[in-house]
């Protein structure tokens, strides 16, 4: 009897299964559906609100004008949201939802490369294409055809600050304060260490030191930081942490200057840091205060639709679902089998060899990464970002 | 002093989870996101009461608010931390389930803490608004801020206090009794609920206060703030000899040390592994506990 019931049990879920599938398949006759892979809980949810909020803002223009148009025809668009929790195992299962029951045909996200990195990892194996809009780190993209992003790499950021820092501050020792447990802040923490002794000498990161991710005391590793008196501090971590770290170091007795990265900026860093991070610098993809053109139009608009400035990840966002929407219109039509679908997508947007995002103009040349200026803006007074200058690679 | 700051958190955390444990028997696993509510109530209390935030306050002036938001929040908390002992575990004692049942209770109730706190107000963090004005002082190369010697008086004042409530009065002496025989007790004439929820009173307010203190020195509110350093003052709890008061101050201030004392000496990466790993060599040396007695009367 006991075994009658289990089976019974098990015909039914595999009917309902049935009918999921179907139902799954038969409604995408007139949509193209993209995937969405966002850190909307957990350590950085300004993140992956911007970038939804820039995403909803691109469909809704798209969608209407009746559609996106390809080969003639108008197809809505359906964009699909999974939370990564901003942890790196969930950004794995969120891809896979994504790729094996929501059928998407592209993945944007994760935009941290702590999720980014893995998330890349499944959507390569599993032949989807994927476009992080803010990852940095190098393994994202690296020996993985199906994977590509809208931002500069580390490689490039570390250098950008390092000079920067060494000019500004006229600055002859520095000292580092990094996320151990964060693929992005330990990747471009090693790098600037590497650059900066390459300039200044060996010996002259005169503190390197880490903490973990749930850490909110950070007293003992600048403890360590001030008594080797640097020049100035390196802080290539979460917006979340460096209102954190620059309070406590003052705290601490610490008066020079910090140097950040493009994680710092977020709309949320000034509501969490306050008057604390006036006047410090960071690298970042763009700079809202005096934009113009496209970018301006897009800074307006989200601002009234939303009531803050977009930070770069919602610029990103918004180049990176262009990107693949261009990639989609490209590739010229639309492919019944969502597999040869994927594959016609990846092979339009691995075409892309020049794109003109509102983040500055980006060239492809067939790895996956653009290449692409990085601006270095100030924090002002009013707590905007502001333009300082900006560094293009040669 | 860093090293005391923390300790003091640990400390008053853990007095929290001895507590709890002297009286019942029980390890509230959901303590941690008391501490967490209580940082929680903590904000929109000094909000309300502050103005800004786009909410339009009573406009008082941070002193006077600091004043009332210590009260209210360590009341209002240890109304959540009745209240979790009125849903959850009384059902549970009533019924007679084995305690162990009753740990996984709180385990769950410490997730629907944090998970109610991340439906009802969202992912994003709360910033703290600054309460007091921040003055350091320096000894030679030494730094301390008032804010970091508040907290450990504060943490002193209450071991002083709850030590005074269990030995000297007559409700501390009731406590002990329901520890020692639960069953014996009532016969005496002594209310056992009334005891049980004073007890979650007591340790749910230490955890407001704690909530208020760390609110104030690292003002950045999330919803899992509670879970590690809940954790690490468990551990503290269960170092110092979980039941017995001077065990959890002193299991606090030793994991305090310890923890700052590693990233000093090793680099910070291995703070945590050599700090357990410290803790685990007290336990082999002594398995209950600096303070803890073997089957003995504990608080």
């Amino acid at each position: 009897m006991k075994g009658m019931t289990v089976k019974v049990l098990v015909t039914v879920l595999a009917l309902a299964l049935g009918a999921v599938a179907l139902m799954g398949c038969g409604k995408g006759e007139d949509v193209i559906k993209i995937g969405f892979n966002l850190e909307l809980t957990g350590d950085i949810p300004k993140v992956g609100e911007a970038s939804k909020f820039a995403a909803e803002m691109l469909k809704e223009d798209i969608n209407a004008k009746g559609g996106l148009e390809v080969g003639g025809k108008k197809y809505k668009l359906e964009f699909v949201y999974q939370d990564n929790e901003a942890k790196a195992e969930s950004a794995v299962n969120a891809a896979l939802k994504l790729i094996t029951q929501d059928n998407v045909v592209a993945i944007i996200g994760p935009n941290s490369s702590k999720q980014a990195i893995p998330a890349g990892g499944a959507c390569n194996d599993n032949q989807t294409p994927m476009v992080s809009p803010w990852s940095t780190n190098p393994d994202t993209t690296k020996d993985r055809p199906w994977v590509f992003r809208a931002a500069f790499l580390d490689p490039f950021q570390g250098p950008v600050a390092a000079n920067f820092a060494a000019k500004q501050f006229g600055a002859k020792t520095s000292a580092v304060l990094f996320d151990i447990a964060n693929d992005y802040s330990k990747g471009l923490a090693e790098i600037f260490k590497t650059e900066w002794e390459k300039k200044s000498g060996a010996g002259t990161v005169v503190a390197f030191e880490s903490h973990g991710t749930k850490d909110q005391d950070f007293s003992a590793q600048l403890t360590k930081i001030v008594a080797a008196k640097p020049d100035f501090i390196f802080v290539p971590d979460n917006y979340n942490q460096v209102a954190l770290i620059i309070k406590q170091a003052r705290d601490l007795g610490y008066k020079g200057p910090f140097m950040g990265s493009d994680a710092w900026g977020s709309a949320e860093l000034m509501t969490l840091c306050g008057k604390e991070c006036i006047g410090q610098f960071f690298s970042t993809h763009y700079a809202a205060a005096g934009a113009q053109g496209a970018t301006k139009e897009f800074i307006d608009r989200y601002t009234t639709k939303y009531k803050y400035v977009p930070d770069d990840v919602a610029a990103l966002t918004w180049d990176a679902t262009r990107l693949v929407l261009q990639a989609i219109q490209e590739a010229g039509k639309i492919e019944k089998d969502i597999k040869a679908e994927r594959k016609i997508v990846r092979d339009a947007l691995a075409g892309i060899k020049q794109f003109d995002g509102i983040t500055g103009t980006m060239k492809f040349s067939g790895t996956g990464d653009p290449s692409k200026c990085a601006v270095v803006v100030q924090i002002s007074p009013e707590g905007k970002f502001e333009f300082k200058e900006s560094v293009c690679p040669q | 002093m860093n090293a005391l700051q923390f300790g003091s958190f640990y400390a008053l955390i853990a007095l929290g989870y001895t507590l709890v444990y002297g009286v019942l028997r029980l390890i509230n696993f959901a303590h941690g996101d008391i501490f967490m509510v209580g940082a929680y109530i903590a904000y929109f209390v000094a909000v309300l009461l502050l103005g800004g935030e786009g909410m339009s306050g009573l406009g008082l002036s941070p002193g006077l608010t600091l004043a009332i938001t210590v009260p209210a929040t360590m009341i209002l908390t240890s109304l959540v931390g009745v209240a979790l002992e009125r849903t959850m575990y009384r059902p549970l004692r009533r019924k007679g389930a084995d305690r162990l049942y009753v740990v996984i209770t709180a385990l769950m109730a410490g997730l629907m803490l944090e998970n109610g706190n991340l439906a009802l107000l969202g992912a994003s963090r709360k910033s703290f608004p600054e309460l007091l004005q921040k003055v350091i002082w320096t000894f030679g190369s030494v730094s301390v801020t008032n804010l970091k010697v508040i907290v450990i008086v504060a943490a002193l004042l209450v071991f002083v206090l709850l030590e005074f409530i269990v030995t000297k009065t007559k409700i501390g002496m009731a406590m002990r009794g329901i520890s020692y025989d639960k069953f014996a007790i009532p016969l005496m004439g002594i209310p056992l609920d009334t005891i049980i929820v004073f007890t979650f009173i007591l340790g749910s307010s230490m955890a407001g206060l704690a909530g208020i203190l760390f609110a104030m020195s690292y003002p950045i509110l999330e919803p899992y703030m509670g879970a590690l350093i809940g954790w690490k003052a468990f551990i503290a709890a269960v170092v110092g000899g979980i039941g017995d008061i001077r065990g959890a101050i002193v299991g606090g201030f030793l994991l305090g040390f310890i923890e700052i004392g590693v990233v000093a000496v090793f680099p910070s990466t291995l703070r945590d592994l050599f700090a357990f790993s410290v803790l685990l060599g007290i336990l082999w040396l002594k398995p209950t506990g600096l303070f803890g007695v073997a089957k003995t009367t504990k608080i």
